[in-house]
């Protein structure tokens, strides 16, 4: 079992906040372009032919 | 067991997400947002609010990726800084690769979303600004010359016209008007605070117009700067972009800019510093009294243009009619 004093344990914590961090901010990307994806196809079919 | 051995199995200092957070210079990305919000409200361009939400975060997204360019690139001379040395890259918790790569990507992105969003202006403008601040101040200006701020400064002024482009898809001279302000409020800004931290940027040779051309250069180029932006602040007033409120905040705000100037003009605010005494405060507030001067102006600089842009906002917000109809050339 990993000593939650050492060196190792520190940087693999460290190493799993980083890897949240990086997936949250992807999958925030990709909601965000389906949402302006969403908004841009709704503005267009409102506007007259 | 070699010594090269043993510091090859020392772990580098582990980076947290907290300090990739801290490359992105929130405080400077906060005063972006809000000036890139008053922009693109000032603009009265009905907007899908969605879209909106996206324009102003793509902002803030593209000014975070170039502080990453801007720490990654000056790694050296922010470890010589008091203010600066515990940044994440001086102090060894990210590396200046991965710095530059996470600086690459934000900017690629933000810019791409940007286009995606609204119009290929905002685009290009978002685009431009963090060329410029990234490598025309960071790289090309910053360890050259003692204009570095005032010609980097574009890049802290151009987030208003991105949020007005953002909306109306144009860049009219309202738009430009805030610039210029911001413009012009950058170098008293910073030449305030670099009167008093000016022992920082001679150790790290940053050429900073107080180790260049001397405190008392500095203090009057300030009241020079303060004598022009007073009256550039009132000005929208009478381009159809304040109401009565501004009018009276920037009336009584580029008054009491300038009379600090005037102050701080008439006084000895960095000459200590410039005989080679140093001020040992860790803080931007805290000074010696000879500093004083100096200090209040920076203090008051920042408050001065967070009044002029919140009352814009507000008076757009609650619908108040600006003093005069928008100004439009050759009507």
């Amino acid at each position: 079992m990993s000593d939650p004093k050492s060196e190792d344990f520190r940087a693999m914590k460290a190493r799993r906040g980083r890897n949240i961090l990086l997936a949250a901010a992807l999958f925030a990307f990709v909601v965000i372009v389906f949402i302006v994806t969403l908004a841009k196809m709704g503005a267009n079919g409102a506007a007259p032919l | 067991m070699s010594e090269q051995a043993v510091i090859s199995i020392i772990p580098a200092k582990a980076a947290r997400w907290q300090d990739y957070v801290r490359l992105l210079k929130p405080r400077v990305m906060s005063l972006v947002v809000f000036t890139a919000l008053t922009g693109l409200v000032c603009a009265r361009v009905p907007m899908n609010p969605v879209l909106a939400v996206v324009a102003i975060l793509c902002i803030a997204v593209g000014a975070g990726g170039s502080a990453a360019l801007n720490m990654a690139h000056d790694a050296d001379i922010d470890a010589l800084m008091r203010r600066t040395r515990t940044r994440p890259v001086p102090s060894g918790r990210v590396q200046a690769a991965d710095a530059r790569a996470l600086g690459i990507t934000l900017s690629l992105f933000s810019v791409a979303l940007m286009g995606l969003a609204t119009n290929t202006l905002a685009a290009g403008l978002l685009a431009f600004t963090i060329f410029f601040y990234a490598i025309v101040y960071t790289v090309w200006l910053k360890r050259r010359t003692p204009q570095n701020i005032v010609i980097g400064g574009l890049a802290g002024a151009l987030p208003p016209l991105i949020g007005w482009a953002s909306a109306s898809g144009t860049a009219p001279l309202g738009a430009w008007l805030l610039v210029a302000i911001i413009f012009l409020w950058t170098p008293p800004h910073f030449w305030a605070l670099s009167l008093y931290t000016q022992g920082d940027y001679a150790k790290a040779r940053i050429p900073m117009m107080p180790v260049v051309k001397g405190p008392a250069s500095t203090r009057r180029q300030i009241l020079a700067y303060s004598l022009f932006l007073a009256p550039l602040g009132v000005a929208p007033a009478f381009m159809g972009l304040g109401g009565l409120l501004y009018l009276a905040v920037a009336a009584v705000g580029g008054a009491g800019f300038v009379a600090l100037a005037a102050r701080l003009a008439a006084s000895r605010a960095g000459d200590a510093m410039a005989d080679g005494r140093e001020d040992v405060s860790e803080s931007l507030y805290d000074v010696a009294a000879a500093a004083k001067p100096a200090r209040d102006l920076f203090a008051f600089s920042i408050l001065y243009l967070f009044s002029l842009f919140a009352t814009l906002l507000v008076e757009r917000m609650l619908a108040v009619a600006p003093l005069t109809a928008a100004w439009v050339p050759h009507a």
